[in-house]
């Protein structure tokens, strides 16, 4: 999550690029054109429950985000323009994201903050409507918006202007696009399985490396969830000796003073981890994230091999018309043909329909001709911008990452001067026993 | 050690049948004391056993002896003058059993020792013994404990190393508290038990109170328990009140102690699998590789900081609670004893106010008819009766002031070591604490330094990386 523009943004909650003293200057946006978020600060300020009917006389409760967006020139300029504001649910998220993986098939589209909290360790709520949790989502809805704001491709897309801009009737808009009856066989081909015989060497490997990140960010996520449950709890044992401290001091004169305060820090030691452990959950996002990237990536890559195959099916199907009319116009039958077969069986056909046949034949070539150019053009496009795209993800992946990285040793080091500090004070507690 | 308690502590017709709170001086004579070895043999079983005969001198000057000053305890650094140290654990296999000697080596230059070196072996059960000795021997001191006989918990082998090495230290700790004290020390069991050979101490050993004796005591120790003491000064009282408590408080630090080992433990084992996490991703990346091996190399550095802290925790503080939880039983054991002390006192004193009511009552008639019946003259029988009893008050009164000093003498002894143990046991205890503390500390400090060298290799990386950009 670390364009530069994002410092523009307000509510920011990651351990942020303004303490690094690494400073991300080259952003990869394809920056001839202004992307959106140059011109404009989106937000996603609040969550707020609401209840609302469902079908059938059901309640159900919600929460729901408010959207704020406002022109970037007039906050530059320093006039203090109130934002416009909209609501929406995660629903509504998850339908743009849809929306946007259909009509840019060759796009790494950002993920959205995972629908339920999953990878949960023992005190992490697992609740949707935990306040933490509702917390850390709006914090991943707004990154979303941002990235989408900031790609030079998808930035300038209408829908998702309406999206920002246009809170009642974006819902049928979208679904006007017709872009649903897409998603359907997109979601099928996606699930196929099909033989490519000439992929794009690139994408495999590509494929191949979205498969290792997605294994290998789950094992990492699920470790990581693991320690911070154990963790927590050596902390907060050690509040156990802050209570019998407490009352031990009260049978020792010489010993009381000293014991009683080192009772509270060992109750302000345990108390510690709370914070540290809500913190590291923000990197568990970020990790979380790319977790979720990979599934976006594979699905660029699968959609260059179902490119390929329509068209390596597209030729071969070309081919083997082209070798039918050969045949049928020198009178040899090498391929297998139905129309060939039935004249074996019922006697041959007359010349008419010899003649009638050809010509079909050739109508067919010509049509496959023209399909397997077009098909051929348009996998040459997809190679280009969909490599393009994947370029500019690994740029932006690898910035993030270290990013995060780096926010990570920060934490620690932040969790480790807290534990000097309280032992320090133990230290001076106990030698004033 | 203040002067005016070993002055009169000495009178001249008995040299050497106290034990002085100052040594020093009395070294040579404590040399030629047989009756100190008397002493000690006399003593029977730890609960009240009989007064010993040798213990004549007034109880003026036996209360003196346990009057502990707060200075008597802090000797100037050259003042020690025995050191003994407990190592070398070595396994003997017999046909009947497996048992563990540790190896305990005295240097002393003090008079009672022939030698000034001395190296002997020794067994768990030989220190029990010794400890069993300086019981008896003194019932209302506070005697160091030993480590436990057995470990229940955690299923721990008695002779895995761990265990043993636990055991060593708290038999080291041990003699060192004998060692220590003004009184303990001068005990010929504990000479004996430095500075025998083998075979020498299982004769010495055979030399205790005969097996009779031993259960006379028994049994009067529990009658006088089970009577229980009627009018236990105040001060004892308030000592009661607190050994519960903090016998309370111990067993708790002791549980939480164990109870943040476990965890701690735990916590390693999933660390173990989270930081090959990131070296099995950096063979999938490019650009990411260093910093990915980074992070999976300061995660591994941390573990290492955090199996180290976790034995300061194991091996100082734990120890050190437990031997407090059990010095907690100990004392309750010293009050006890003391209280039996004086329930026999009490049972005395009842005993000689019925035999003088009885004495001093009217005659009865039913008395002077039953000896009419058996042909007695009333008056004489009356006479002889009085006799009787006169002779019994008198060997009372006699019992009683014995037990009198008895009480006096077991009082005081608790008293003048209660001041000495509450000092070291706050000396100890802010010691195990202030050094878990600083390990604490250092254990943070160097994962802080860990991760700093973490962000110091990225941005090497950041400037290696333009550099290269640079270039190409």
């Amino acid at each position: 999550m670390a364009d530069a523009e994002r410092e523009d943004a307000a509510e920011t909650d990651t351990p942020n690029a303004s303490d690094t003293q690494e400073k991300n200057t080259n952003i990869t946006m394809a920056e001839d054109g202004s992307t959106l978020l140059k011109r404009m600060e989106i937000t996603v300020a609040e969550a707020e429950k609401r209840t609302g009917k469902k079908a059938v006389n059901m309640q159900e409760t919600y929460t729901v985000y408010l959207l704020e967006t406002r022109p970037s020139a007039a906050v530059n300029e320093g006039q203090s323009v109130a934002p416009d504001a909209l609501w929406r649910r995660y629903s509504e998220f998850e339908l743009l994201r849809n929306y946007l993986l259909v009509t840019y098939p060759f796009i790494v589209v950002p993920p959205l903050p995972e629908k339920r909290a999953e990878f949960v360790w023992h005190k992490l709520s697992a609740d949707n409507m935990d306040p933490d949790f509702v917390e850390r989502r709006r914090v991943g809805l707004e990154n979303f918006l941002l990235r989408v704001a900031s790609h030079p491709v998808m930035s300038s897309d209408g829908i998702f202007y309406h999206f920002l801009t246009q809170e009642r009737g974006w819902k049928e808009v979208v679904y006007e696009t017709g872009f649903q009856a897409k998603a359907e066989s997109r979601l099928r081909a996606l699930n196929a399985t099909f033989r490519v015989k000439n992929p794009d060497k690139r994408f495999m490997e590509m494929k191949h490396y979205s498969d290792e990140l997605q294994s290998i960010t789950s094992q990492l996520l699920r470790a990581r969830a693991r320690v911070a449950d154990r963790l927590y709890g050596v902390y907060k044992v050690h509040g156990n000796y802050g209570r019998v401290f407490s009352e031990w001091s009260a049978i020792e004169k010489e010993m009381g003073d000293g014991l009683q305060s080192a009772g509270h820090h060992m109750d302000a030691y345990a108390a510690s981890i709370d914070d540290i452990l809500e913190e590291e959950e923000h990197y568990a996002d970020q990790i979380k994230e790319y977790l979720f990237f990979s599934e976006a990536l594979r699905a660029v890559c699968r959609k260059h091999e179902l490119s390929q195959y329509e068209l390596e099916t597209e030729s071969l199907d070309l081919a083997s018309k082209k070798q039918q009319r050969d045949e049928l116009a020198t009178g040899t039958m090498r391929t297998f043909s139905f129309k060939g077969m039935t004249t074996k069986l019922f006697g041959q056909e007359t010349a008419d329909q010899r003649e009638a046949r050809l010509k079909l034949l050739e109508e067919q070539i010509v049509e496959g001709e023209e399909t397997v150019r077009e098909k051929t053009t348009e996998c040459e496009e997809h190679v280009c911008s969909g490599w393009v795209d994947i370029q500019r993800f690994k740029e932006q992946k690898d910035r993030d990452l270290r990013e995060a990285f780096i926010n990570y040793a920060f934490m620690q080091m932040s969790m480790c001067r807290k534990g000097i500090q309280m032992w320090t004070n133990a230290k001076e507690c106990f030698s004033k026993m | 050690m203040s002067g005016n308690v070993a002055d009169s502590a000495i009178s001249p017709t008995s040299p050497t049948q106290t034990i002085p709170a100052d040594l020093s001086g009395q070294m040579l004579e404590l040399d030629e004391d047989d009756d100190l070895e008397v002493f000690s043999k006399d003593t029977t079983n730890t609960d009240g056993g009989s007064f010993n005969a040798s213990m004549q001198t007034s109880p003026g000057s036996m209360i003196n002896q346990y009057k502990f000053d707060e200075e008597d305890e802090e000797q100037e650094p050259g003042a020690k003058d025995i050191f003994i140290t407990v190592d070398d654990p070595e396994s003997h296999v017999t046909t009947i059993e497996t048992f563990i000697t540790y190896r305990v080596l005295t240097k002393t230059t003090r008079g009672e020792f022939d030698s000034s070196e001395y190296e002997v072996r020794r067994r768990y059960q030989d220190f029990l013994w010794l400890r069993g000795r300086l019981e008896e021997a003194h019932p209302t001191l506070i005697v160091h404990p030993l480590p436990e006989k057995f470990v229940m918990k955690g299923m721990v082998e008695r002779f895995n190393d761990d265990f043993i090495e636990t055991r060593r230290r708290a038999l080291h700790r041990f003699l060192d508290r004998v060692a220590d004290h003004p009184i303990l020390s001068c005990n010929e069991d504990f000479r004996v038990f430095l500075s025998a050979q083998a075979w020498e101490l299982t004769s010495h050993k055979k030399q205790g109170p005969g097996f009779l004796t031993r259960m006379g005591e028994t049994v009067r120790a529990v009658a006088a328990s089970v009577r229980g003491v009627k009018n236990r000064p105040e001060e004892f009282n308030s000592i009661q009140e607190y050994v519960e408590a903090f016998s309370q408080k111990m067993t708790s630090l002791d549980r939480i102690t164990q109870r943040i080992t476990k965890e701690e433990k735990e916590y390693l084992e999933e660390l173990k699998e989270y930081a090959p996490t990131y070296t099995l991703w950096s063979g999938s990346e490019e650009e990411l590789a260093e910093p990915l091996k980074g992070m999976a190399n300061s995660l591994d550095r941390c573990y290492q900081e955090t199996e180290e802290q976790g034995r300061q925790l194991s091996d100082c503080l734990a120890p050190a609670l437990h031997e407090y939880v059990l010095c907690s039983e100990t004392l309750k054991a010293v009050l006890r004893r003391r209280d039996n002390i004086q329930a026999e006192l009490e049972a005395k004193n009842e005993a000689l106010a019925t035999k003088r009511a009885d004495r001093d009552a009217e005659p009865r008639e039913r008395g002077v008819v039953w000896q009419s019946l058996l042909g007695k003259n009333p008056e004489e029988a009356r006479q002889l009766k009085q006799q009787r009893l006169a002779g019994e008050i008198d060997e009372l009164k006699e019992e009683i002031d014995k037990m009198e000093d008895r009480v006096e003498w077991a009082n005081n002894a608790l008293k003048g070591d209660w001041g000495r143990w509450q000092r070291s046991m706050r000396s100890d205890l802010k010691e195990a604490f202030l050094s878990t503390a600083q390990k604490n500390v250092d254990y943070y400090e160097k994962c802080l330094a860990v991760w700093e060298s973490f962000l110091l290799s990225m941005r090497a990386e950041v400037s290696e990386v333009d550099q290269r950009a640079g270039d190409s």
